[in-house]
């Protein structure tokens, strides 16, 4: 049973408006001023939307899609649509109209809530292939003041119908909320599709509070607390960040005024509690690094001197270790001189609870955070886990493991390494396809996450070493992992994606993107020109410089003896970057081997046939779905490795 | 064609109302240089009226003519059915009438806001003193006007680049303060001197779905000087074709499309 009753998010909304009502709930940044809404007003303006949805006719057990950037009222649209007993389906804002047909379609969607002109002309778009689609409902009225609004709501116009009838639309209300147990459906996300069509995971308010519960008091998270939420909202993190613990403790939720305005509302607000993927730190350290240059040499010696220290006893302050007075006090004017200016700089001043998850981290980036006093901390999960799977408990983070269990997490290793786990946050099924529920979830409640790992017996700490079907064999019959060699790639600055190959083959290649800003810095410091990414990618210098780059890796790689045979052997530099526009990443970044390997087969064929440049044509598409091509040569480089242990003791 | 009071309805069904502005035989000479010929047309409410035409075709002198700030020898010029005596900037501005210019004239050195703000200054009302010290009145009415400029900050998607100075940003950026400075002054006639010249084809479309997003939301009535054919044909309700200091065609761009005299001015004709 639910803890006091509180068996849904409706339950919870109006917990924290009676208990906290004159907390702040959401905030969000317009007309360069921080709008706020406290409990008592969000459940208002919830109750609002939610009787206006039951005017327009919303069914229980119907699914509403709910499509843009985060906005408090997009938030609360997901709220109300709960309290009419129909579900809430947020889908990725950025997805072209063709993708958006298949998840409206297939959750068969009659109610959209979008939160601009765009996504309502995506929507009218596909509405062909939609026969359950009815009504739009829009927030910002913006250039659609001459679309025909039969089927077109204005969300303030919904809200004002739903208080006018009030009184007569309530008792409905009600009933609908009360029905609401438990094991009722919160709400349905759709995978990003690392493979395939995306499949749509259904959460029961069970998995959502009991998880949202539980890891709120794993971190101490409290009702004060105060989060960004700026990741998208189809994403099952940020419904458990922005709405799940969001409820559960009753903390403030931000958003940004735009897209662009992110890291200057991160710095304003200052968020306790903070979540973000990889990619988000290692462009806010590169950001720091390229500043850091152009600042004075003094400024330049102080940080260096002060990094120094940081790195060295910072850890240690951080996780409540004994350090010596001396350093301590170093530390102490390091904070006053460097990190803490930096921090505030960063919006990371009042982080006690940070966290990244999604991809590896980088150990030295990991490091820099953590060495200036960010409690920066590593979590493994997934959708259909409600998120938590493990996480580091403060005092026990390393850059190298995703941490213990959760609470109320059982894990176990099959025999070819793949990771299981049960939990209450186990998801109900997946939406219309019984076969890949019973694939995923056996009549036990085990899940594969489809990631190979294993414990460490000493620590109880899980290391995840790549994704279960990317794990192969080379000819030689070593095993292969490419992910373990492309995020070593990837934690040098000047490589932004890598893309390792070697499957059944004798040895190991791979695809390197550049990353703009850090080249583009770089060549503009040594007077170098370029007039396109292409004609940056293939420059002699920075070929040389990745070619370096390759071969400090193979070096690591040979350390380790599972997998020295993966070293990089030769590798192009791509002429474009990897895009999610492009289908050769999902809409969360990972890239999409198979595509990449049937898109790009002609650069494959020319890494092993020993070829030194290669001239190809690719079709890249534009934002608005358009379509071009790009053509190039590419030059292929070769890397030194290192001799495999096993062939020299051959010799 | 058009009826004189009543004006018509465009092909995407928007109302367009009474005259505004009518120039009548507008002469204007330079010297012995006669920029302007003898030209006649009129603007009306709520409408995109376009000037288009070659180079040295004279739309920039009919825009500052537009504006007020050229003074016709011969001709007259009817704002609101009232024919317009000679004024100076600032009673053109107090009129309703706001501009962007075909080279920024933007404050460079001063923030994005800042310049949005000195589009507010026609309303302010109180005076140096009370501006000084910031009290009473001025402060409220600061807060008013600032309120305005974030509406049109937000309208525009500035928001990201609001506390950078001007002399920071990217050309394309600077043409969008402009408009913004512009749409500060909530004018009643907006005049828009090449809004997209020098901008590559991602910040065209840009722009040109602000400038029907204005014209949507806002219901300003445009006049718009363009190089980019495309563009002039795909925005406007209207368009004058000028063309050596003269009219050589008006009408909806399609009529404009099939005019000989307009073909002829843009891709040439044999000279005997």
């Amino acid at each position: 049973m639910g803890v006091g009753g509180l068996v849904s998010i409706p339950a919870l909304l109006h917990r924290n408006a009676t208990e906290f009502g004159s907390a702040p709930a959401y905030r969000e940044k317009e007309f360069g001023i921080w709008q706020s809404w406290t409990w008592a007003e969000t459940r208002e303006e919830i109750e609002a939307l939610a009787l206006g949805l039951l005017d327009l006719g919303l069914a229980e057990g119907d699914f509403v899609a709910v499509i843009g950037r985060n906005r408090p009222h997009l938030y609360w649209s997901m709220m109300a649509v709960q309290m009419c007993g129909a579900i809430p389906v947020p889908l990725y804002q950025d997805a072209a109209a063709e993708e958006m047909a298949y998840t409206l379609g297939h959750c068969g969607a009659r109610f959209v809530i979008a939160g601009d002109q765009e996504q309502v002309d995506k929507v009218i778009e596909v509405q062909g292939e939609l026969p359950d689609f009815e009504q739009i409902i829009y927030l910002d009225p913006r250039g659609l003041r001459k679309y025909d609004h039969s089927k077109l709501h204005q969300y303030s116009h919904v809200q004002e119908a739903g208080r006018a009838k009030r009184d007569e639309l309530s008792p409905e209300m009600a009933r609908r909320i009360a029905k609401l147990d438990y094991d009722s459906t919160c709400v349905m996300l759709y995978t990003s599709g690392t493979t395939g069509k995306p499949k749509g995971v259904v959460l029961s308010n069970r998995n959502v509070i009991e998880t949202s519960k539980s890891s709120s008091e794993f971190d101490g998270l409290r009702q004060s607390d105060d989060i960004l939420a700026y990741l998208p909202m189809a994403w099952v993190g940020d419904f458990i960040f922005s709405v799940g613990q969001a409820l559960w403790t009753g903390f403030c939720t931000n958003c940004p005024e735009s897209a662009e305005t992110m890291h200057m509302n991160l710095r304003e607000i200052g968020p306790t509690y903070y979540f973000a993927p990889p990619r988000v730190f290692e462009n806010q350290l590169t950001n720091v690094m390229i500043r850091m240059e152009d600042a004075s040499r003094f400024k330049q010696r102080m940080f260096h001197y002060f990094m120094g220290h940081a790195r060295k006893v910072g850890p240690a302050i951080l996780d409540g270790k004994s350090v010596g007075l001396m350093d301590r006090l170093k530390y102490a004017l390091g904070e006053l001189m460097v990190y803490g200016p930096l921090k505030n700089t960063l919006g990371f001043s009042r982080v006690r609870v940070g966290y990244t998850a999604g991809e590896a981290i980088g150990p030295e980036i990991f490091d820099f955070y953590r060495s200036m006093g960010i409690n920066l901390k590593q979590l493994y999960g997934q959708t259909e886990a409600t998120v938590f799977i493990t996480a580091q408990p403060d005092g026990e983070v390393r850059s190298d493991t995703v941490g213990v269990k959760c609470p109320g997490v059982e894990l176990k290793i099959a025999e070819n390494g793949e990771v299981f786990y049960r939990s209450p946050g186990v998801f109900v099924e997946y939406y219309k396809n019984a076969e890949s529920t019973a694939d995923t979830k056996d009549s036990e409640g085990w899940v594969a996450t489809g990631d190979a790992g294993f414990i460490e017996v000493d620590t109880g700490h899980l290391r995840i070493i790549d994704r279960a079907k990317d794990v192969g064999q080379m000819a030689s019959g070593a095993l292969f992992a490419p992910k373990y060699v492309e995020n070593k790639l990837k934690f040098f600055p000047n490589i932004l994606e890598a893309v390792v190959f070697g499957s059944g083959r004798e040895e190991c290649t791979a695809f390197i993107n550049i990353d703009l800003t850090a080249v583009g810095n770089w060549a503009e410091r040594n007077n170098i020109g370029y007039a396109s990414y292409q004609e940056l990618a293939q420059h002699p210098q920075v070929l040389s410089t990745i070619t370096a780059h390759v071969e400090e890796v193979n070096t690591s790689v040979a350390e380790d003896e599972m997998l020295s045979s993966c070293q990089v052997h030769r590798f192009v530099v791509l002429h474009k970057q990897l895009d999610a526009d492009d289908g050769e990443l999902t809409r969360t970044q990972k890239v999409r081997r198979r595509i990449i390997e049937e898109k790009y087969g002609d650069i494959i064929a020319a890494l092993y046939d020993g070829s030194s440049e290669i001239s190809t044509t690719t079709e890249v598409t534009y934002e608005d779905g358009r379509k071009g091509s790009i053509s190039a040569t590419l030059i292929i480089c070769d890397a030194k490795v290192v001799p495999v242990q096993t062939k020299m003791a051959a010799e | 064609m058009l009826d004189q009071a009543e004006g018509y309805t465009t092909a995407d069904g928007r109302k367009i109302g009474a005259v505004v502005m009518e120039m009548k035989n507008i002469t204007l000479r330079f010297g012995g240089v006669e920029a302007i010929k003898d030209i006649s047309f009129d603007i009306r409410e709520g409408e995109i009226r376009a000037i288009i035409g070659p180079n040295g075709a004279g739309k920039s002198s009919m825009l500052n003519v537009i504006s007020g700030f050229y003074v016709p020898q011969d001709g007259e010029v009817f704002y609101k059915g009232m024919p317009r005596p000679p004024m100076k900037p600032y009673q053109v501005a107090r009129q309703g009438i706001a501009r962007t210019f075909q080279n920024i004239a933007l404050f460079e050195g001063m923030s994005v806001l800042d310049n949005v703000m000195t589009g507010r200054l026609t309303h302010m009302k109180t005076g140096l003193f009370a501006q000084s010290f910031w009290k009473g009145k001025a402060e409220a009415e600061e807060t008013e006007n600032r309120e305005v400029a974030e509406k049109i900050i937000d309208f525009l998607e500035i928001q990201a680049i609001r506390k950078t100075p001007v002399s920071r940003l990217p050309y394309g950026l600077k043409k969008r303060v402009e408009l913004a400075r512009a749409l500060a002054a909530e004018p009643s006639l907006l005049l828009l001197d090449e809004p997209m010249a020098g901008m590559n084809v991602e910040e065209k479309e840009d722009m040109s779905r602000f400038i029907l997003d204005v014209n949507d939301e806002f219901g300003t009535t445009i006049a718009l000087i363009e190089h980019d054919m495309g563009v002039v044909m795909d925005l406007s309700d209207r368009v004058v074709v000028m063309d050596y200091g003269k009219k050589i065609g008006d009408g909806t761009p399609d009529e404009v499309r099939g005019n000989q005299a307009v073909v002829d001015a843009y891709l040439g004709v044999a000279h005997d």
